[in-house]
């Protein structure tokens, strides 16, 4: 069987052991990180998303493979530095203030890092200049906001409205969701994107850094 | 008080209350937004009490306690774990004192908020520790049933039925899971179904299943016939009134009353002995349920 496929039903059965054997027996082989991170974690990870978006496989499955793709990643990472492979973007993420749910923050996170964004993830109970502050400080292009009650939903609001005074420019995009969250409240707020589930969230992110890039 | 599980093998229907996040943010948004939603049983018992008598006088058989979130793996979120004793004492006095003997104390006893080992950090001894700390608060305040609800992984569910289990072998235990709608069926986020819940929850003791929370009353009844067709317990129902959506800043449900009491004879048909109400339900929901079974069971 070949390696990639190996690595990327290691991360599919959640095998974090295999995950990282498999990923040094790449890298013994010669073969550049970049193509081990794409066919390898990132090639199973897209395939953990998909039938979580098909509902096949459920939170526990994700986690699972997530834990093994980070096993390969810690291998690959000293690699992927030395050969200067760029990452795709950053992503500050976090559940919004006041809101300490974060399943489907930590989802994200998983799905954005599966997908080879680079997440700095500021935690739950965030509040707006957190986000904004350190999005400016880690130069992230997205600002990524979750909240799981209606309660909650308001600080997003704010969050854009600080972002607006301090990077009137607009560099930095914003992306919402969460249960309680719809595209009509996005678009309410002036939040650039909505994420439906952790799949379209990662999407929005990739239309949203394509845009910046033009 | 006629026992409660007699009355419901004898074919009654009961009305539980309904939401009680919703009325605690109306009435004291300040004291529980972005701080322990518990921590009023302490600093604001006589809420509890209002509450209480709202849903008593809107003809709920049964009123539970604002103790969802006093396990002290929850509690912990707010540096609260050590006063896990006093909030869930404080909880049973406050609804015992209005409604006496004239329904049914049910205490409420939500997720950890953690995730079991290998997803997360805790251990199943550990797990089964943090329900069982809460529970004994609450049975040696007497309360009248157990409702183990909200969950959506089934090992979390049983291990605080256990933990009931292991304090009383007799005391009434509901257990109810939240499901998501999904084009191959009912499924918690952690991939649960209503098969495997009902039948898990049952081995591990609990008298009475079903469902709470969740996406609005249509998908209820369609759940509550799926548990009907896995399992011969008696149901219950405690369903939002629908998904909230934000108009000026604050949550609106939109099932009113009217809608949601439409469908209780369909829940009645699929074996629901107990109707109550989950997120964004009023005292109105509860009033209409109970006038709409004290029509159809007679």
């Amino acid at each position: 069987m070949d390696i990639f496929k190996q690595i990327s039903d290691s991360l599919n059965q959640g095998e974090a052991e295999k995950a990282a054997e498999f990923t040094e027996q790449a890298i013994a082989q010669k073969i550049a990180a970049k193509t081990i991170l794409d066919q390898g974690l990132i090639a199973g990870m897209n395939i953990i998303a998909k039938k979580f978006k098909e509902h096949q496989v459920f939170l526990p499955e994700v986690l699972l493979a997530a834990r093994a793709m980070h096993a390969g990643l810690e291998k690959l990472k000293p690699l992927l530095i030395r050969e200067g492979v760029p990452i795709k973007g950053k992503v500050v993420l976090g559940t919004v203030q006041g809101d300490l749910h974060d399943i489907g923050k930590n989802l994200v996170g998983i799905l954005l890092q599966g997908a080879g964004y680079e997440v700095i993830d500021i935690g739950h109970d965030a509040p707006p200049a957190r986000f904004v502050e350190t999005a400016k400080k880690e130069g992230a292009g997205v600002i990524a906001m979750s909240a799981l009650l209606t309660t909650t939903m308001p600080m997003m609001k704010q969050a854009i409205a600080l972002l607006r005074e301090d990077n009137p420019g607009g560099s930095i995009k914003t992306l919402i969701g969460g249960a309680p969250v719809s595209q009509e409240y996005a678009e309410k707020i002036g939040a650039d994107a909505y994420g439906f589930d952790g799949t379209s969230a990662v999407e929005c992110v990739a239309g949203l850094t394509e845009g910046g890039k033009k | 008080m006629k026992n409660f599980l007699d009355r419901i093998q004898n074919g009654e229907v009961l009305a539980a209350d309904g939401a009680m996040g919703s009325l605690l943010m109306a009435w004291a948004g300040d004291l529980v937004k972005g701080s322990c939603p518990e921590a009023v049983n302490l600093s604001r018992p006589e809420i509890l009490e209002k509450i209480a008598k709202l849903y008593l006088d809107a003809g709920a058989d049964i009123i539970q306690t604002n103790t969802f979130g006093g396990s002290p793996l929850k509690l912990s979120d707010y540096k609260m774990d050590e006063k896990t004793e006093e909030i869930n004492r404080a909880a049973v006095q406050a609804v015992r004192k209005v409604i006496g003997k004239e329904a049914y104390l049910s205490a409420s006893v939500g997720p950890s908020g953690k995730l079991l080992k290998p997803l997360g950090p805790v251990s199943e001894d550990e797990m089964f520790d943090n329900f069982h700390r809460q529970v004994k608060v609450l049975i040696d305040q007497e309360v009248d049933i157990l409702c183990i609800e909200t969950m959506t992984d089934i090992k979390e569910a049983v291990l605080a039925v256990k933990a009931v289990r292991d304090i009383s072998k007799t005391i009434p235990v509901m257990s109810t899971m939240t499901y998501n709608p999904s084009p191959r069926g009912f499924f918690t986020i952690m991939g649960v179904t209503v098969e495997k819940a009902a039948a898990e929850a049952e081995a591990a003791g609990a008298d009475i299943v079903g469902s709470n929370c969740g996406n609005g009353i249509e998908n209820m009844v369609k759940i509550a016939r799926e548990y009907r067709r896995y399992s011969k317990l008696p149901l219950i129902i405690q369903a939002n009134a629908g998904l909230p959506e934000l108009k000026d800043d604050k949550p609106f449900y939109p099932e009113t009353p009217e809608f949601m009491a439409s469908k209780v004879k369909d829940m009645i048909d699929a074996g629901v002995v107990i109707v109550g109400g989950c997120c964004g339900t009023t005292p109105d929901h509860i009033r209409a349920f109970r006038q709409t079974i004290d029509k159809l069971v007679s």
